[in-house]
């Protein structure tokens, strides 16, 4: 405000310029140095008065900013916090467009790195045999494509694999690789001898990158280039439509099979877990000390009413486990496992009722059962339950209806719910409907420590499924059953190996199988064969298909060593 | 009362504190929903008188029903309550606590959720209204009406014969049972219908649900209430005129979100009745919380309470902010370590080092000294606070009337202002006193009075001379007035004179004689006391208006973590992940974790490695090439020496790592299996190097 008045009042005093009679006459009769001295105070006045303008504009403009920032700077207080819980960095980073470094800015790096090569070579690096990579943050944006290229070197038969967009930024004109050739080269020097070594510098790796690429790929690189330079590292939001919409994937196609590595099974996988040890074991223990020592902190706001919602890197399962066994032996409490994957909401409510409140029944809707839940314990103002829920995020419960029902749970005053979440957008579950009854208190409790049992039930690309889930129940419904019925699917199993090698196996024709299971002896007619078939339907153990020409297809759904460990138990039992 | 004393740190009076937290929670809990009630008064009464109209022309069949039962018209309440939903529940529930005990027993409270079909809304509707039944006319057989509750047809019909049979029964009942609710409603009582959040009903539910209703609405005296978050307008958007034209709408504005939040911080912080405070910062969040997230009220009070719980749990010497009569009691019986507390407090190291040597001694190892002295200490910041208030409001007064507001608007901003620094030297104060300087006399003088009445009726006994000088200030300006009629006749004199005829020459000389005189005096009286006023006010200020953190002992009264009360309330839970994976070393305090710039060490933890690895990637990661980069890394940090031979080959524990980083990352949310290519995963995550 006080800026625009202050431009105008100096402009004003410039123009009406009171001149008294006697400066005029001393004016005139002065020499003509002296006029000379006074235009020059003229011009000097004039160029400040430009001075001040200008300091005026950036003035506002600073404000401007200012006033933007408020929000931020006023939200953002946490800037001082000696505790440091990583808030203190501005979202920009973390939801950042990809942004090409301008090149003047990696320049300007560049040529840093060259005036102090040493500091790249950091001291404690001689002293300890390890080394350790010192990048700073550009630099760590070649480290994957300067780590592909190693292997390049290494197995001549890979094929390029540096990804697209960082093959497009080296293609990228690059004015600062021309300037700084000497810099580059005496560093190729360097790179040779550390060729085993992690580490090497930016310009190394990226001017061997250059030519590499420039080598093994000339097509793209050019329309590439050309693109870029339209582009002028312009406008974020076409950029991102550029990297998605092109429905090319330029990624190599290199598989795992031909890795020639077995795909490790879940077991297989935990054991050799176990073998490598926890790295920073002693820093990870000093951060769940920090967090084990809110316990009774936490205790304390779970009986004012508010709920408690933990997040963070790594596994909190211990931390709850933890203050589970110390503060809640003696209470009555409800442990839920989130991340296993057939966990629900109908299941949790289920253990409320039956287990807590000790009532035998069922209920036609979660909806109701919620509500006899709220009703005896607003009745009964003795009860208290707290509620551990590890992954409160999960596949399972992160649906609306499930995080409703749990909301409203946690909303009693008796219930005292205590969560963790992982998932990046794990926030967005929550409309501010539900935050209010969830009523939730945050704290980071950033534990590093491994997701051993919340990531086993995953069914990660890199594991071999060994089904013993499937297999466990498999066995379990079969056993409930008649022996014609174990008969029955048995059939059904033994045909269905036969034939996995077909990848176009459709099924079992019904009519086929009715004929089998009659020559077995199995059933007598076709409407016992399809009352079994319902029975097996219901358990989910087998799955019906109609195929194009009508008929009725049957197919267990269990992969083949399922099935085949399947029948060799069932062959042990009879 | 055990969570405080399980603490292990500090068992000072733990439980004595945990008490008056607790007290002092109840205290502003009550106080809060007092507000609450008050600020409701005006909206439920006019509801009331609108049911109750509605109601009456049933109740006498006039004709002016019979008019309006051809047109088929529902008598319909619009209650427009702002945006923040989340404090709908509190009005909806003090709405039917005032209709139950004045007007009906009969009400219904849908919400969108449970109705996504008209058949789910009249199930709900018969259910809510039939289980009231029973809570009025006793637990006879609440087995049979829970039966046939789930038997009965959902349809309006089997509701209107229900309605005319419990009002039938309570027509016959009223005078052999004497009951106090029989006789407060009326004989056919109407049936009201609360419709939570009218904006998330589906247009065809509320459609069909109206017109039925209009149908028989000659049989069942039915009213509406619309809960509108939005603005009245939603009701013509969602109904067509065919529909909306069987409404008889009133509308019903509640207050809105912000003039409550006002009343609250002007009824809960400024104000000389709690002891407990929220420091600048504090305050700051939790208004920025409510300005830019929800514009809820309750989350603001929730706030409130963690800021007085964690205020009370974690400062030992909380148990002294306390109501000034329990004060000395309290100081006498600090133990030592508590003295020792004291001792500890910035401020206090600051007020120690401002006295003698001897007065140091003492303070510093006499503990009965100490305990005099602050109680002393303690006596003084009430009345500094007492006095704040007042000088607050006062100067709120008078910046709250200039143009562009300076120094805020609302008096919390104010307030924020003056706790942050010392206000009279920012630049803002400076150019509000200036703006001051230009109010006109009307505008001053009732200024003038406001602050006599605010300082009449505060508590603080220093005013008595301030309040005699602002009386003084006023007596003059009225003065004034006769003396300006007086001068007014002197100028007028003058004027004459020049109307005479003259020359030039004498013309010429009484102008310059006119703007010598009027130069020379260039401030009238008026001006001379307004400035006199100014700087009276601005004298005060300074004197008054010191920021809280000057003060000694201020720990005790004031609650000043701000970021622990955003880090639980406002957290960021992404951010911690970045940080978390980008630098290892904030939390894990390793020297091989220590790096410079941005980048990571090549020793960090796996999932580090492993997420910046796939930083570079676009938008489909091939795990190959991604387990060959990992390995490489954790091949060069584990042994540098590695001859050729062994790097060629991936080490199944190695490989193991990889696997369970890449699910770690799955688990996170960053990446997720594709079907787009063999052995490929698809980013979820967008840049970020």
């Amino acid at each position: 405000m006080s800026g625009p008045e202050g431009t105008r009042s100096s402009r004003r005093s410039l123009q009406v310029k009171f001149v008294p009679d006697e400066d005029v006459l001393k004016h005139i009769a002065d020499d003509a140095g002296t006029k000379v001295r006074k235009d020059k105070a003229q011009l000097s006045v004039s160029m400040k008065r430009l001075v001040k303008k200008l300091e005026n504009i950036s003035d506002n403009e600073a404000q401007e900013i200012l006033e933007e920032k408020n929000y931020v700077a006023a939200l953002g207080i946490c800037a001082q916090d000696p505790v440091g819980n990583g808030s203190n960095i501005s979202g920009g980073e973390v939801y950042s467009f990809q942004t090409p470094k301008r090149s003047s800015k990696m320049a300007e790096l560049a040529s840093e790195l060259a005036q102090t090569p040493e500091q790249n070579v950091a001291p404690d690096h001689s002293k300890c045999p390890e080394k350790m990579a010192k990048t700073p943050q550009s630099s760590s944006n070649f480290m994957w494509a300067e780590i592909v290229w190693k292997c390049n070197l290494k197995k001549k038969e890979f094929v390029s694999t540096t990804p697209y967009r960082l093959r497009k930024r080296l293609a990228a004109p690059d004015p600062y690789l021309e300037s700084e050739s000497e810099y580059s080269a005496s560093c190729s020097e360097e790179e040779d001898e550390e060729d085993q070594k992690e580490v090497s510098t930016v310009l190394s790796s990226q001017k061997t990158l250059g030519k590499t690429k420039a080598a093994s790929t000339p097509p793209p690189r050019n329309s590439l280039a050309k693109k870029i330079k339209e582009e002028k590292m312009g406008n974020l939001v076409e950029e991102y439509f550029e990297a998605h919409s092109s429905s090319k994937v330029l990624t190599s196609d290199r598989t795992l099979q031909k890795l020639q590595k077995r795909r490790l099974n879940q077991q297989t996988l935990h054991d050799l877990l176990k073998k490598a040890p926890l790295a920073y074991a002693a820093e990870i223990r000093d951060l769940n000390q920090q967090h084990e020592s809110l316990f009774s902190k936490w205790m304390l706001q779970l009986h004012l009413g508010f709920n408690i919602v933990l997040y963070g890197l790594g596994s909190k399962r211990d931390l709850l486990e933890k203050f589970r066994t110390s503060l809640l032996q003696d209470s009555v409490h409800l442990v839920v496992n989130g991340y296993f994957p057939s966990i629900t909401v109908r299941s949790i409510l289920n253990s409320i009722t039956e287990e807590v409140l000790d009532h035998i029944g069922t209920f036609r809707s979660p909806l109701d059962q919620l509500e006899f839940i709220i009703k005896r314990f607003k009745e009964d103002s003795s009860l208290e339950l707290y509620v551990l829920i590890h992954n409160l995020d999960s596949q399972m419960l992160r649906g609306e209806r499930s995080q409703q029902i749990l909301a409203q749970l946690s909303s009693l005053p008796s219930i005292y719910l205590i969560a963790s979440i992982d998932h990046i957008n794990a926030p967005l579950m929550w409309d501010q409907a539900k935050l209010s009854l969830y009523n939730w208190l945050w704290y980071e409790t950033t534990t590093f420590s491994p997701y051993v049992e919340e990531t086993s039930y995953e069914n990660s690309l890199l594991v071999q499924q060994s089904g013993s889930l499937a297999l466990s129940s498999l066995m379990h419904v079969l056993h409930s059953l008649t022996l014609n019925a174990r008969g029955i699917f048995r059939l059904l199993a033994q045909h269905q190996l036969e034939k996995k090698d077909n990848p176009s196996y459709p099924g079992l024709s019904f009519q086929d199988f009715y004929q089998q299971c009659r020559e077995a002896f199995l059933v007598n007619s076709e409407l016992t064969l399809r009352a079994q078939l319902t029975e097996f339907r219901d358990h989910k153990l087998i799955r019906t298909k109609r195929g194009a020409d009508g008929v009725e297809y049957l197919l267990i759904p269990v992969d083949g060593s399922t099935l085949t460990d399947f029948l060799e138990k069932e062959d042990e039992d009879v | 009362a055990h969570d405080f004393r399980s603490r292990s740190d500090d068992s000072e009076d733990t439980e004595l504190r945990f008490i008056t937290c607790q007290s002092l929670w109840n205290q502003i809990k009550s106080e809060t929903e007092q507000i609450q009630e008050d600020l409701n008064k005006q909206l439920l009464d006019n509801l009331v008188s609108f049911l109750s109209r509605s109601h009456s022309q049933f109740q006498e069949k006039m004709t002016e029903w019979t008019c309006r039962m051809k047109f088929r018209e529902i008598p319909t309440a619009a209650l427009v309550l702002g945006v923040n939903v989340t404090d709908h529940d509190l009005t909806f529930r003090g709405l039917s606590d005032v209709l139950q005990d004045n007007i009906t027993p009969y009400i219904a409270l849908l919400e969108a959720k449970d109705c996504p079909g008209i058949k789910n809304l009249m199930q709900k509707l018969m259910g809510q209204l039939m289980n009231c039944d029973i809570d009025v006319d006793s637990l006879e057989d609440e087995d049979c009406v829970q039966v046939s509750q789930n038997r009965i047809r959902c349809s309006m019909s089997s509701l209107i014969s229900w309605y005319e049979s419990v009002t039938k029964k309570t027509d016959s009942e009223t005078p052999s049972k004497k009951r106090n609710s029989s006789s407060r409603h009326w004989q056919s009582p109407p049936v009201v219908v609360i419709l939570k959040d009218m904006e998330s009903f589906t247009t065809k539910v509320l459609q069909d649900f109206i017109v039925i209703s209009s149908q028989h609405i000659h049989e069942l005296p039915l009213v509406l209430i619309f809960g509108i978050a939005t603005s009245p307008m939603i009701i013509h958007r969602l109904l067509p005129h065919s529909v909306s034209s069987l409404l008889c709408i009133e509308l019903f504005q509640s207050l809105s979100c912000k003039e409550h939040l006002s009343t609250i911080i002007d009824k809960l912080l400024l104000t000389s009745r709690f002891p407990f405070k929220l420091g600048e910062k504090v305050l700051q969040v939790l208004i920025n919380i409510f300005l830019y997230h929800d514009f809820s009220v309750q989350n603001f009070i929730k706030g409130f309470q963690l800021c007085i719980v964690e205020h009370f749990y974690s400062e030992p010497l909380s148990v002294l902010c306390c109501q000034l009569v329990d004060v000395k009691k309290r100081v006498y019986s600090l133990s030592h370590d508590q003295c020792e507390n004291i001792r500890r407090l910035p401020s206090f190291r600051r007020y120690v080092e401002k006295q003698d040597s001897g007065k140091q001694i003492e303070l510093l190892t006499n503990d009965s000294f100490l305990k005099e002295e602050t109680e002393k200490l303690l006596e003084d910041l009430h009345v500094y606070h007492e006095n704040y208030v007042s000088i607050l409001r006062c100067l709120h007064v008078f910046t709250s009337s200039l143009p562009k507001y300076p120094l805020g608007k609302q008096i919390r901003e104010l307030h924020c202002a003056c706790l942050e620094n010392r206000v009279w030297e920012t630049e803002e104060y400076e150019s509000s006193l200036q703006l001051a300087r230009m109010l006109n006399k009307t505008d001053l003088v009732t200024m003038l009075q406001q602050c006599v009445e605010i300082l009449m009726s505060s508590s603080g006994k220093e005013f008595d001379k301030t309040v005699e000088k602002l009386k003084e200030f006023l007596t003059q300006f009225q003065n004034l007035e006769a003396e300006a009629s007086q001068e007014r006749d002197v100028s007028v004199s003058s004027q004459k004179e020049l109307q005479k005829k003259t020359d030039l020459y004498h013309l010429q000389k009484t102008l310059l004689e006119l703007k010598e005189s009027r130069r020379s005096k260039k401030l009238t009286k008026f001006e001379m006391l307004r400035f006199e006023v100014v700087d009276y006010i601005d004298s005060l200020v300074r004197k008054y208006l010191v920021p809280a953190d000057d003060r000694t002992l201020h720990e005790i009264m004031y609650f000043n973590a701000a970021t622990v009360l955003r880090g639980h309330l406002n957290a960021a839970p992404r951010t911690a992940l970045h940080t978390a994976l980008n630098n290892p070393h904030w939390y894990l305090k390793n020297q091989a974790l220590k790096c410079d710039g941005g980048g990571i060490s090549n020793k960090a933890p796996d999932i580090c490695i492993v997420y910046k690895l796939h930083l570079e990637c676009g938008r489909l990661i091939n795990l190959v090439d991604w387990l060959e980069a990992f390995s490489t890394v954790v091949m060069a940090a584990e042994e540098p020496n590695a001859d050729a031979a062994s790097s060629d080959q991936v080490d199944d524990i190695i490989h193991a790592r990889f696997i369970r980083a890449v699910s770690e990352l799955e688990l996170l949310g960053f990446i997720k299996p594709s079907k787009q290519k063999t052995d490929h995963v698809a980013r979820l995550t967008w840049g970020g190097c």
